[in-house]
């Protein structure tokens, strides 16, 4: 008689782990508009498959609360329904004798509470609120660009209008084809079958196949006037959008040169310059009026532009910096992210030959300034987080390749003061480690170790934790801010201040392009509505009829960049394009969502810009 | 063009053809469920499906795309499987009470299960119980809807309303109103082009036959029907008779043998609309600032239900002119009474039209004027009346011709083109003429503002005068009219608007004949009865000038204001 066995995973097992895989892709193309009640109800059903059976609450209380759900999704529950869920959701969760029915019943308090809407619908009317969005891609892109369509006229080389199509929504197809954080991708429902689509891929392809397309010719002028503050992503896409509608556009940029956050805070490795000239270019030649160098509220004030103009954009961006807040902070050496992306973004290169060089922050633009650094010749660049390296908000190919050129990570160390030297310059940034406590707002806060602080010798240090919207002279015109925030509404539209419209950046706080190309799009559909216009745009191309579903698993073409050693000390792109060969290939696996299933019925493609 | 192979066979079809048009034009039939040519082609019921090899997946015919070099087969046995286990799941949620469904017989889903064979249902059945206000004139059993989107997707975009959507998602998918939570808060027309694409029972009209069948059955009542024009262009096909077979005349004799005691054409009292519209019509141009322009015609209450809910700034521009319809009903209940020396309490007033707002109509408490309850007691769409009919164990076939009764019965040439699109405006412009000028046009004269086309606009010269008209069917079409004149973009003096593409020859009260569009082919019935027709003038009509003569005096006089009058803002809705 043996005594002990290895395990040996079983043909049954190995089966369940797939099926388990099934599920984890099911998730990651999780589509949007579903019934919460539904959803809630499935998820406690797998829940309920995986109890052991033993302890009363899981057991019975998860099947209980699957039948309730049931009920209610029948049309036949009723408030006593509700509150008898509640009620064993919370008894469940605090009763169970493990994480497999307690935690289950945690799912169906987020549900009823995030949710309670929904769940209410269905007991009072029977109905369900929600209506499911049929093409994945287009919903997650903040300006709706028509993916399935674009890619379908890059399969089959027609780069050009694959430009067009974008431009319908995007004036900005280059920089998005190399920086954009394509949450397009997030929810891709090829994600199913193997992996996402690799969108942003191919509209490299295309902006790299098409050349220079010019822009369609404006609508007939309509007389009227729009002034655009801020001459970044979110400006521009208004401006190019008004003027194509028929109204005149100036464009105030305060900086010398206009791209905003694309040119002063995004590193040329990453987006050269012929590609964001090649949007602006495109965007100026509808006609579009550019006043560089001048600052709004102070030069000219909004006050006088409201006379000037018929309507107002205020698109400023978040061009300040947080400073690190901690003793030693005037020390020579101490250095900014916005700062050195700025000096970057106009030609003005510091030279970091040689130098020890500490970056504090975890996210993107902490990484932008870390692989900076290192390019301007720096000696040895650490990045110091407060947090773990998984915890970091930068996207993780940022990180890596960050690490990858030679660059440090060095998380769990939080920033506690600067020791200067004789001279007042920095010598180290003195830290204290952390670790990581319990989760708040969805990540594990930071506590301080029970260790000694630790000492980080360096000449420069360089915050990157937070941009600052620097929006006082506004205010103290009357706009409406909160915590420097311009206030917005979800129409881009200032309370109390007809005719003044405000997005992007400035009013969101520090977030991506697309983010801020979106609220551009939103401004410029509004401001042609307020003016009195519901303007059409030129009609997009005609798109290629969806051929058969390729629906085998099949590899997904993923980026690659140029070696770190090859990469490493220059400013050139860093990111090879697809072969042809593998764009043909890539666009082949999208499963064209606008015509199967119910993009085939609704809403796959719309003349006019609608809501999404 | 593309080529490509289809079971064996090689076929060429033009580039951007669907794999079902391909297999149609070769003469191979693909079943289908929810396809609707061009409106609703949406891959949903996976009945159509097809192998094409090199592909792993099965695709639905009606939505792929015929490709240079494809290989179809469209009976192989994972297509015949498929096929089968598709039907079989559409009705485990489906009420098959088939022998007691107004659709037994004409279903799309029955037939399906006896071209495929399917003697057994292999799931459990279920199926969300109904839950209807049944006393609307128009009928949603959720026991029978397939999911199939028809009637979402044509009611959107033929009639441009979105009375229908898409509720819920996954399992418990239903079709139900859009964005609101009853009929009353629609803005549903009524028009029934939903009942007639469906493919199976989901949508009816409110059933009133037993109504009519009891008020026959009373022997103080004195029952009488009026025969709408258009519904003499298909009542045959829910009857079981030809085109051929199904004459007027024993349509009458039918109706008779049902047990009414007079038989009496709408026609008539379409000539008696032409009368009172075409003379507002000249008042109108002779008061030209006075009125509101263009003058719209007002005999379809779809339409009427239309302009209140979505244009009510248009009510004014609205003849004032009661539909024939109601024409009928308040002269049958005054004068024919009074010709028969009865109380009008005494006399159900029947009427038999190619539509579903009809049902509406009637019910108006504000249309009726006769002053013995409902001028138009009860009415019964053409599919009714083929189901009386049927019921009635008459043969059909062997009847003889009978005449339509006296007075009420005689209608002309102009009044018979009231079924179809374009003829109100026809019959309109020929009295008009006459009216100006003393004398008669050609009865053809004004033929231009005849054809399908979904919104035509003419130049007609009425003697001196020269009338800007413009003719548009089905509800998308006068959307897109009454905006371009709102924008200020078109201009008009007269508009005839009917709510159902085509006409009511296509009304949504007609016998249904699933994934063909016969409205045109019916109106050129209604056509060449006109042509045919003894007299085309609608104030040559005999009887119209008696009625004049002994009672009405003269078109918008006093009494005719009192009867013949309405105003559709104060109707309910």
């Amino acid at each position: 008689m043996s005594r002990l066995q290895i395990i040996r995973a079983d043909k049954m097992q190995q089966t369940m782990d797939l099926l388990y895989q099934d599920l984890a892709h099911r998730n990651a193309a999780a589509p949007e508009g579903n019934c919460p009640v539904e959803q809630t109800a499935a998820l406690v059903g797998i829940c309920l498959s995986q109890s052991c059976g033993k302890c009363v609450p899981c057991r019975v209380g998860l099947d209980q609360m699957v039948k309730l759900m049931n009920k209610i999704l029948d049309g036949q529950g009723s408030m006593q329904d509700l509150d008898v869920l509640e009620r064993t959701a919370h008894a469940v969760m605090d009763s169970a004798d493990c994480a497999i029915g307690a935690d289950a019943a945690r799912s169906v308090l987020t549900s009823l509470d995030g949710a309670k809407q929904d769940f209410l619908a269905h007991v009072t009317t029977g109905k369900c609120l929600c209506e499911f969005k049929p093409v994945p891609c287009r919903r997650a892109c903040p300006a709706h660009v028509d993916i399935p369509g674009y890619i379908a006229l890059v399969k089959d080389g027609r780069y050009a209008d694959s430009i067009r199509l974008i431009r319908k929504d995007n004036p900005f197809p280059s920089a998005c084809a190399l920086i954009c954080e394509h949450p397009c991708e997030n929810r891709c429902r090829r994600s199913i079958v193997d992996d996402a689509i690799n969108i942003r891929g191919i509209k490299r392809v295309a902006v790299d196949a098409a050349g220079h397309v010019p822009a369609p010719a404006c609508n007939a002028p309509t007389g009227k006037k729009v002034a655009i503050v801020g001459g970044g992503p979110s400006g521009l896409t208004a401006a190019y959008f008004l003027q194509l509608m028929g109204h005149a556009v100036t464009v105030y940029e305060q900086r010398e040169q206009l791209g905003g956050m694309l040119r002063y805070g995004i590193p040329r490795y990453r987006l050269p310059e012929k590609y964001l000239k090649e949007d602006i270019d495109v965007i100026l030649s509808t006609g579009v009026q550019v006043q560089t160098g001048v600052s709004i509220g102070k030069e000219i004030t909004l006050e006088q532009l409201r006379r000037d103009f018929d309507a107002v954009y205020l698109a400023i961006g978040a061009h300040s910096f947080q400073s690190l807040g901690i003793d030693g902070q005037d020390a020579k050496g101490i250095l900014s992210a916005v700062e050195l992306l700025r000096a970057m973004g106009d030609g003005n290169a510091p030279d970091f030959t040689g130098k020890d060089i500490v970056v504090v922050g975890g996210g993107n633009v902490a990484m932008d300034v870390t692989r900076t650094a290192k390019r301007l010749g720096a000696h040895t660049v650490k990045c110091v987080y407060r947090r773990r390296q998984v915890d970091m908000t930068a996207q993780v190919e940022e990180v890596e390749g960050a690490i990858a050129e030679g660059c440090d990570i060095v998380p769990l160390m939080a920033p506690v003061r600067v020791e200067k030297d004789a001279d007042g310059n920095v010598a180290a940034l003195i830290v204290q480690p952390q670790i990581p406590g319990e989760y708040v707002r969805g990540r594990p806060a930071p506590v301080n170790a029970n260790r000694p602080e630790e000492r980080i010798p360096c000449d420069l240090i360089i915050g990157a934790i937070g941009q600052v919207i620097d929006s006082a002279d506004f205010a103290a015109e009357g706009v409406p801010t909160k915590r420097a925030a311009i206030l917005a509404d979800q129409f881009c539209k200032i309370e109390d201040m007809d005719g003044v419209f405000a997005g992007g950046d400035c009013a969101s706080g520090p977030l991506t392009a697309i983010r801020a190309i979106e609220a551009g799009k939103t401004a410029a559909g509004n401001i042609d509505e307020y003016l009195g216009f519901h303007s059409e745009l030129p009609p997009p191309p005609e798109i290629p009829k969806a051929s058969h579903q390729a629906r085998k698993a099949m590899g997904r073409i993923n980026m690659v960049e140029r070696t770190p050693s090859d990469r490493s000390d220059d400013f050139d792109i860093m990111e090879i394009g697809m072969t042809e060969e593998e764009a043909h290939q890539e666009c082949s696996r999208c499963l064209r969502c606008d015509h199967y299933g119910y993009g085939g019925f609704r809403g796959s493609r719309e003349e006019r810009w609608t809501r999404w | 063009m593309v080529r490509l192979t289809i079971d064996g066979k090689a076929v060429s079809v033009q580039n951007g053809s669907t794999i079902l048009q391909a297999a149609r034009s070769a003469g191979i039939k693909i079943p289908t469920l929810c396809y609707l040519k061009d409106v609703n082609e949406i891959g949903a019921c996976r009945v159509c499906v097809v192998e094409v090899e090199g592909n792993e997946n099965l695709c639905s015919a009606c939505n792929t795309q015929a490709e240079e070099g494809m290989v179809v087969y469209t009976n192989s046995p994972k297509v015949r499987s498929a096929r089968r286990i598709n039907v079989e799941l559409i009705l485990s949620n489906h009420n098959t009470n088939c022998t007691s469904c107004v659709r037994n017989g004409n279903c799309t889903l029955q037939s399906l299960c006896r071209d495929l064979n399917i003697t057994d249902i292999p799931f459990e059945v279920s199926y969300r119980k109904k839950n209807w206000d049944v006393t609307l004139p128009l009928i949603r059993d959720t026991e029978k809807c397939v999911k199939c989107m028809r009637c979402i997707s044509f009611c959107e975009k033929v009639q441009g309303l979105g009375v229908w959507d898409v509720v819920g998602t996954g399992p418990r998918v239903r079709v139900s109103f859009r964005n609101v939570k009853s009929f009353a808060d629609t803005n549903c027309a009524l028009c029934g082009q939903c009942i007639t694409h469906c493919p199976v029972g989901a949508l009816h009209e409110r059933d009133d036959t037993v109504r009519v069948m009891d008020a026959i059955a009373d022997p103080n009542q004195i029952v009488i029907a009026q025969v709408a024009p258009a519904v003499r262009s298909a009542w045959g096909v829910d009857a079981g008779l030809s085109q051929h077979e199904a004459t007027v005349g024993r349509m009458v004799t039918a109706l008779k043998g049902l047990g009414f005691d007079y038989v009496f054409d709408t026609d008539f009292a379409a000539d008696l609309t032409i009368m009172e519209e075409g003379s507002e019509l000249l008042e109108r141009l002779t008061h030209k600032d006075e009125y509101r322009w263009p003058m719209f015609t007002s005999c379809c209450p779809g339409w009427v239900r239309f302009v209140k809910h979505e244009f009510p700034d248009f009510l004014p521009n609205l003849s004032s002119a009661k539909s024939p319809q109601q024409m009928f009903g308040a002269v049958a209940k005054t004068y024919f009474a009074k010709q028969l020396g009865v109380d009008p309490s005494r006399i159900t007033c029947v009427s038999i039209m190619p539509c579903v707002a009809k049902k509406y109509e009637a019910d108006v408490p504000q249309v009726s004027d006769a002053g013995a309850g409902a001028d138009v007691d009860i009415v019964l769409t053409t599919r009714e009346m083929a189901r009386m009919l049927r019921s009635s164990g008459i043969f059909l076939d062997e009847l003889g011709e009978t005449m339509f009764d006296e007075p009420l019965g005689l209608g002309t040439g102009a009044g018979v083109i009231f079924g179809t699109t374009g003829g109100v405006m026809e019959a309109a412009l020929r009295s008009a003429h006459y009216l100006v000028t003393g004398e008669n046009p050609h009865p053809d004269a004004f033929s231009a503002v005849r054809g399908m086309e979904g919104w035509k606009e003419r130049t007609v010269q009425v003697g001196d005068v020269s009338l800007k008209v413009a003719v548009a069917s089905g509800l998308g079409n006068a959307r897109k009219l009454l905006s371009a004149i709102k924008a200020g973009t078109v201009q008009y003096d007269f508009v005839e608007i009917m709510a159902c593409p085509g006409g009511c020859a296509g009304g949504g009260g007609q016998p249904i004949t699933d994934g063909v569009e016969l409205a045109a082919e019916r109106g050129e019935v209604l056509r060449k009865l006109d042509s045919s027709a003894m007299i085309r003038f609608s104030h040559e009509n005999p009887f119209v000038q008696k009625l004049y003569e002994e009672y009405l005096e003269k078109p918008l006089s006093h009494r005719s204001h009192e009867l013949l009058h309405t105003d559709q803002s104060k109707w309910d809705i």
